[in-house]
C-alpha cells in the first residue's frame, strides 16, 4: 500500500462525492464547488495510479498541471454564467 | 428533490465508488516505460527538469491548446457579463491603510518571485504556470487593495498582452514547422526557445488568470 | 510511519470535501473549499509533485477561492434547501 495507491483511492472517493453533490445539490455555487471536487479527485487518481509503485512519473504530473489551470478557467466561466442567470430578467445590454 | 431520490443517488454513488476502488486495487503494477523515455530524452529537450520538458517540449501541443482554451474562457466571461448599461464605473472600493501598505510591499516581491519561478523552471520545480499564477495573485491583491481598477473594456496594450503568449507560441511552432514536424525544436536552440515561449506564457497567463477575476469583479452586481 | 501521515491526509481531504458540500452556510462552504485546496497542495507534495503543489496552492486554492468569495456577493444569501430565484430546475 504505497502513497500513490492511498491518494488514488482518496481521489476516487472525492470524485464520487463530487458527483453525488452535483446531482443532489440545488444551488449553482454549490454545484460548482462539487464539480471542482470531482476535478481534484480525478487529478489525484491520475497521478496516484501512475505512481502506485512508488516511482515518479512526470507525464501525468504535467497533464494535471494543465488540468488545474483549465479547471480554474472553467470555474470562472461557470461563475459568470451562474451570476448572469441569477441576475436574469433585470434587463441587459 | 425528495428524500428517496436523494438517497438513491447517494447509494448509487457509493456503489460506483466501491466498484472503482476494487478496480484500482485489482490493477497490476504499471510498466515503467514512459518515465524512462522522458529521462532518456531529457538531455535533448533543452531543460533539466522533467516536468517542464514534458510540458513545453514533449507535450508542447497540449500546452498550446491549453492557452487557447484559457483565452476562450476569458472571452466567454467577457461575453457573458452584462453589457454597459448605464454608467458603469469600475468599482475601486477603498481599502484600509494596512491592506494598501501590504499590497505596495508585497507586489514587487511577487513580481520578483514570478520572474524567479519562470527562470527556475528549467532546473527545478517552477515554470510558466506557477509564475503566471503569482502574477495573477499580485494583480488580484492590487485590486482588493483599491490600487488597480477592474477591467471595463480592454485597451490595446491589454489585448496585446492577453494574446501575446499564444501568438509567441504559435510563431515558434510555425517557425519550426519548416523542418517537417510540429513543435520539434532544434536540439541546440531548444532551451532558448522554451525560455522565450515560457516568458510569453507567463505574461499572458498572468493577465488571463487576473482577467478571470477582474472581469467578474467589474461586472458583478453588488446587492 | 509516513504511510500513517498519508492516510491521515487522505482522511482530512475527504473530511474537508464533505464539509464543503454539507455546510448550510455558503460562505463557510467556500472557506472549507479553500482549506480543501491547501490539503490538496500537501497531498501533491507527498506525491513528489512540487510543481503541482505550487500550482494548486496558487491557482486551486488561491485564485479559485478569490473567485468564489467574490461570487458570494452576487448571489442573494440562501440557506441550502431554499429555492434559488433563477437557475433552479423543476424537481
Amino acid at each position: 500500500m504505497t502513497p500513490g495507491l492511498i491518494y488514488a483511492l482518496a481521489g476516487v472517493a472525492l470524485f464520487v462525492l463530487g458527483l453525488a453533490g452535483v446531482v443532489v445539490l440545488n444551488q449553482a455555487l454549490r454545484r460548482i464547488l462539487a464539480f471542482n471536487l470531482m476535478g481534484s479527485g480525478a487529478f489525484l487518481t491520475l497521478v496516484g495510479l501512475a505512481q502506485r509503485d512508488g516511482g515518479v512519473d512526470p507525464v501525468p504530473q504535467a497533464m494535471v498541471l494543465t488540468g488545474i489551470v483549465v479547471a480554474v478557467a472553467a470555474t470562472a466561466l461557470a461563475l459568470a454564467l451562474a451570476r448572469r442567470l441569477a441576475q436574469g430578467g433585470h434587463g441587459d445590454g | 428533490m425528495n428524500t428517496a431520490v436523494r438517497l438513491g443517488v447517494i447509494l448509487s454513488a457509493l456503489a460506483l465508488g466501491a466498484a472503482l476502488a476494487s478496480a484500482i486495487l485489482d490493477l497490476p503494477m504499471p510498466g515503467r516505460e514512459l518515465p524512462g523515455a522522458v529521462v532518456a530524452n531529457l538531455a535533448d529537450s533543452g531543460v533539466a527538469h522533467p516536468v517542464t520538458a514534458v510540458l513545453l517540449n514533449f507535450r508542447g501541443y497540449d500546452t498550446l491548446l491549453e492557452v487557447a482554451v484559457l483565452l476562450l474562457a476569458l472571452l466567454g466571461i467577457w461575453a457573458a457579463s452584462p453589457g454597459q448599461g448605464g454608467a458603469v464605473a469600475s468599482a475601486v472600493y477603498p481599502a484600509g491603510p494596512v491592506l494598501q501598505t501590504l499590497a505596495r510591499l508585497a507586489v514587487p516581491l511577487m513580481i520578483l518571485t514570478a520572474g524567479y519561478l519562470l527562470w527556475a523552471g528549467a532546473h527545478r520545480p517552477g515554470g510558466a504556470f506557477q509564475a503566471g499564477a503569482v502574477l495573477a495573485a499580485a494583480a488580484v491583491l492590487l485590486h482588493l487593495a483599491g490600487l488597480l481598477p477592474a477591467w471595463a473594456s480592454p485597451g490595446f496594450l491589454l489585448r496585446l498582452g492577453l494574446v501575446g503568449g499564444l501568438l509567441a507560441f504559435l510563431a515558434v511552432a510555425a517557425a519550426v514547422l519548416g523542418q517537417g514536424a510540429l513543435l520539434r525544436y532544434p536540439a541546440d536552440h531548444a532551451g532558448a526557445l522554451i525560455l522565450l515561449i515560457e516568458a510569453g506564457l507567463t505574461i499572458s497567463l498572468g493577465l488571463i488568470l487576473a482577467g478571470l477575476f477582474l472581469v467578474l469583479a467589474h461586472r458583478g452586481g453588488r446587492p | 510511519m509516513s504511510l500513517a501521515f498519508d492516510v491521515l491526509l487522505a482522511l482530512a481531504l475527504l473530511w474537508s470535501a464533505w464539509r464543503t458540500l454539507a455546510t448550510p452556510d455558503l460562505a463557510r462552504a467556500v472557506v472549507m473549499f479553500i482549506v480543501f485546496g491547501l490539503f490538496m497542495a500537501l497531498a501533491w507534495a507527498r506525491l513528489s509533485a512540487p510543481d503541482i503543489a505550487l500550482a494548486e496552492a496558487a491557482i486551486g486554492a488561491g485564485l479559485t477561492g478569490a473567485l468564489l468569495l467574490d461570487a458570494l456577493g452576487a448571489f442573494p444569501p440562501l440557506k441550502e434547501g431554499e429555492k434559488h430565484p433563477a437557475g433552479e430546475r423543476e424537481r
